[in-house]
């Protein structure tokens, strides 16, 4: 009797674990010989434009179909791992560089070198260097869908309120020692409640009421929105070789000295100690009018050129410091996932995603700056026809950009550095000691 | 059959296999839900999962790796300044908050408003006072720079951070815990503090020595209850702090969630969940004893 029971309750046991798994194990042929393409990206402004170029590329193939899904930044990694992980992932999604190379290492991205020499893509039309970072050891793991580069965003009215020449905003200099013009200017921009600015004697660093910077110390293991962008002009570089480098170098004291001016700014009053920073984006400080400059990545220029903002806000190129001034280029890619069933439809849509016929409708909207040289342009135009000027961006990228860390092990990276780089910030460390220290932990991980 | 048995005994039915039956579906759902998963949590804890590639055994050198991993014994000691921040302020205040309830007024307009906070979800609760507290556009901050003080980065600062994200969870579930412990005191016989007030005792000393006393199976309950959520504090902290500033709020549950989603360590994140586990089983044993939970003094 005892045992029917246990029989019984085996059965219930099995059919609630295996349930689930034979429900959620669909397929995406219809009987006709049609195939559905499961295609995810994160940016919800960029979604009309590439839903455009899906809709093109199914009038051109009347027997695919894409199916775009749109998860926010936050979750659409652990969502995209979690599906890898049930065998379930799409077909063909947009990658990252901090996140693809684990992709790669654990064989769940497609080689499309074989795909690019077939078809012979032609990989010279591409922004220089866009392509390459989706390689190693020999194979290509995608096509390259954009890029962006950084610039600084000002506040014009402010700075002109006191009495800054906007012309010579084209040409401002840096170093770590007094800052350069960019710090005059940063200093100017600073006025405390009494409307004193930065440079008056009289200054009260302790009420001020607009920061001339904002600077963004949760900005991961590259500082793409910061202190990276200064460290490289003043001489710093990431790693022995990018990408696929082994070796960090946060123990550069050209690193150091960059972080402790950063450091020094804030003592001065001119930007907001990280103990009173906000919780909210500094872009939305910028918007609120509670600082006047930031350096700002290329896709933020719809947000913040957006009618809605009532600030007048403007983008000039970085500062030149003392190894020239040089922004990161940051591109994305269109991967196809190894265990696909439609390699060779996946790939025909990824060939289109890479092609000018869906890069100028991106271009037309102005969205991001595509990856083919000849839609950026098309880009710019689109700029330029809505009042926007973007040509810091777009000199960035002419300006020999340099490329952002591509290694392995890239999410603990982050932690490490950031944290590191936040304590000093907080003057709770010394920025030579825990850099080298963190170095050592980032350089352990590959050991 | 004996000759000298004159009555065969009525036979005592036996319900056991109709009780089974009974209890089955919540078996399967404990089974499916919880021994499956826990089993599994376990074995990946002894290997490398790394969701992508199949497990393999590693032994036991995730949990080798965890005695040396400063970022653990870090959130650790911020998960336990955590619990004891949260536990004791919101504690005290639900008991007064029951007292009161309980003593002077027994209004239920009164205790609904005290679960309003308790039913706002935990991701609005959080977004809802990051904004507040913001240090430059918030509201409490705009308060506090017009009474001449100086802005505080509360959930930026790492002093200020995490006994913000304490005060805004004792907002959050004050209500809900006084009104456990004022059910708790509804059982409290009624003449006993009639005979009390007669004998001339105040309300304090009707508290410490009836009140208190004979609350005390309710409020180990609820201590348990309660210690158990603290140790598994996530949401607030991922809507606004994120583990920072410095790792000043990286919490025990934030470090497995960054470990398992986005350093995609399994097998390690599984071994801090099974550490966490015996921790907790640990305490509450020792908490129950302690108080002796499952006996009352009424009887």
């Amino acid at each position: 009797m005892r045992s029917t029971y246990r029989r019984a309750g085996a059965l219930l046991l099995c059919l609630a674990l295996t349930g689930p798994l034979a429900a959620c194990a669909g397929s995406d042929d219809s009987a006709d010989g049609t195939t559905t393409l499961d295609y995810w990206l994160w940016d919800d402004r960029q979604l009309p434009a590439y839903q455009d170029c899906a809709d093109a590329f199914h009038s051109a193939n009347p027997d695919i179909t894409i199916e775009i899904t749109q998860t926010a930044w936050a979750q659409y990694w652990q969502n995209l791992t979690t599906q890898l992980a049930s065998g379930d992932a799409p077909d063909v999604w947009t990658n990252q560089n901090t996140y693809y190379p684990q992709f790669a290492a654990k064989n769940q991205l497609l080689d499309v070198e074989p795909l690019v020499q077939r078809d012979k893509v032609d990989l010279a039309a591409y922004q220089p260097g866009l392509t390459e970072v989706w390689v190693k050891d020999g194979k290509r793991y995608g096509l390259p869908k954009d890029w962006d580069t950084m610039a600084v965003v000002v506040n014009s009215e402010m700075l002109g309120k006191q009495g800054v020449d906007p012309a010579g905003l084209e040409s401002l200099t840096w170093n770590p020692t007094d800052g350069g013009t960019f710090e005059q200017v940063i200093a100017k921009a600073t006025v405390d409640e009494q409307g004193r600015n930065g440079l008056d004697p009289a200054f009260d660093k302790d009420h001020v009421q607009v920061y001339g910077f904002l600077p963004e110390w949760a900005d991961g293991a590259s500082g793409q929105n910061g202190w990276g962008v200064l460290a490289a002009a003043n001489g710093f570089t990431y790693l022995d070789k990018n990408p696929w480098g082994t070796k960090y170098r946060y123990d550069d004291p050209k690193l150091a000295e960059t972080i402790s001016w950063f450091k020094r700014l804030i003592d001065k009053g001119y930007a907001p100690r990280n103990d009173q920073q906000s919780s909210v984006a500094n872009s939305e400080l910028l918007i609120a009018g509670k600082g006047a400059m930031l350096i700002t990545g290329s896709w933020t220029v719809l947000t913040l050129t957006d009618p809605k903002v009532k600030q007048d806000l403007r983008f000039i190129p970085l500062p030149t410091g003392p190894a020239g001034g040089r922004s990161p280029i940051n591109g994305l890619s269109d991967a196809i996932w190894a265990g696909s069933e439609h390699p060779e439809e996946a790939w025909k849509w990824v060939r289109f995603l890479a092609s000018s016929d869906c890069q100028d409708r991106v271009a037309q909207r102005a969205v991001v700056f595509p990856a083919l040289t000849g839609a950026t342009q098309k880009a710019a135009d689109a700029h330029k026809a809505e009042g926007r000027d973007v040509h810091a961006f777009i000199d960035a990228a002419k300006k020999d950009p340099f490329l952002l860390p591509v290694t392995d092990h890239g999410t603990e990276i982050n932690t490490v550095v950031q944290d590191t780089i936040q304590s000093v910030i907080l003057g709770s460390t010394k920025a030579d000691a825990a850099l080298t220290e963190a170095n050592n932990k980032v350089n352990a991980l590959f050991k | 059959m004996g000759a000298n048995r004159v009555v065969a005994a009525p036979r005592r039915r036996d319900d056991r296999a109709v009780a089974w039956l009974f209890l089955a579906p919540v078996l399967v759902g404990f089974v499916v839900f919880y021994v499956y998963p826990t089993g599994l949590g376990i074995y990946y804890s002894l290997t490398d999962y790394g969701m992508l590639a199949a497990p393999n055994l590693v032994g036991v050198e995730n949990y080798r790796e965890l005695v040396e991993d400063d970022k653990f014994w870090n959130a650790l000691k911020v998960t336990g300044y955590y619990v004891v921040l949260n536990i004791a302020v919101q504690t005290v205040l639900a008991l007064g908050l029951a007292v009161l309830m309980h003593r002077l007024t027994q209004s239920v307009a009164v205790r609904a408003m005290l679960l309003v906070p308790w039913l706002v979800p935990n991701v609005t609760v959080g977004l809802l006072w990051m904004w507040m507290l913001d240090a430059n556009l918030g509201f409490v901050n705009h308060v506090l720079g017009a009474l001449g003080l100086g802005a505080t980065g509360f959930l930026t600062s790492p002093a200020w951070a995490m006994p913000t994200i304490a005060g805004i969870n004792t907002w959050a579930y004050t209500g809900y815990t006084a009104l456990l412990l004022y059910a708790g005191m509804l059982q409290v016989p009624r003449y006993l503090y009639e005979s009390a007030s007669l004998d001339g005792a105040g309300e304090w000393r009707m508290f410490t020595r009836i009140t208190l006393p004979l609350l005390r199976p309710v409020l180990a309950l609820v201590l348990v209850v309660s210690l158990i959520g603290s140790f598994q504090i996530f949401d607030t902290i991922a809507v606004t702090t994120k583990g920072g500033p410095v790792g000043a709020t990286r919490v025990i549950y934030f470090y497995i969630y960054e470990q398992a989603f986005a350093n995609f360590r399994m097998g390690y994140a599984s071994a801090i969940a099974v550490v966490l586990a015996v921790l907790l089983g640990v305490l509450t044993a020792v908490q129950m004893r302690l108080l002796r939970a499952s006996r009352s003094d009424l009887a």
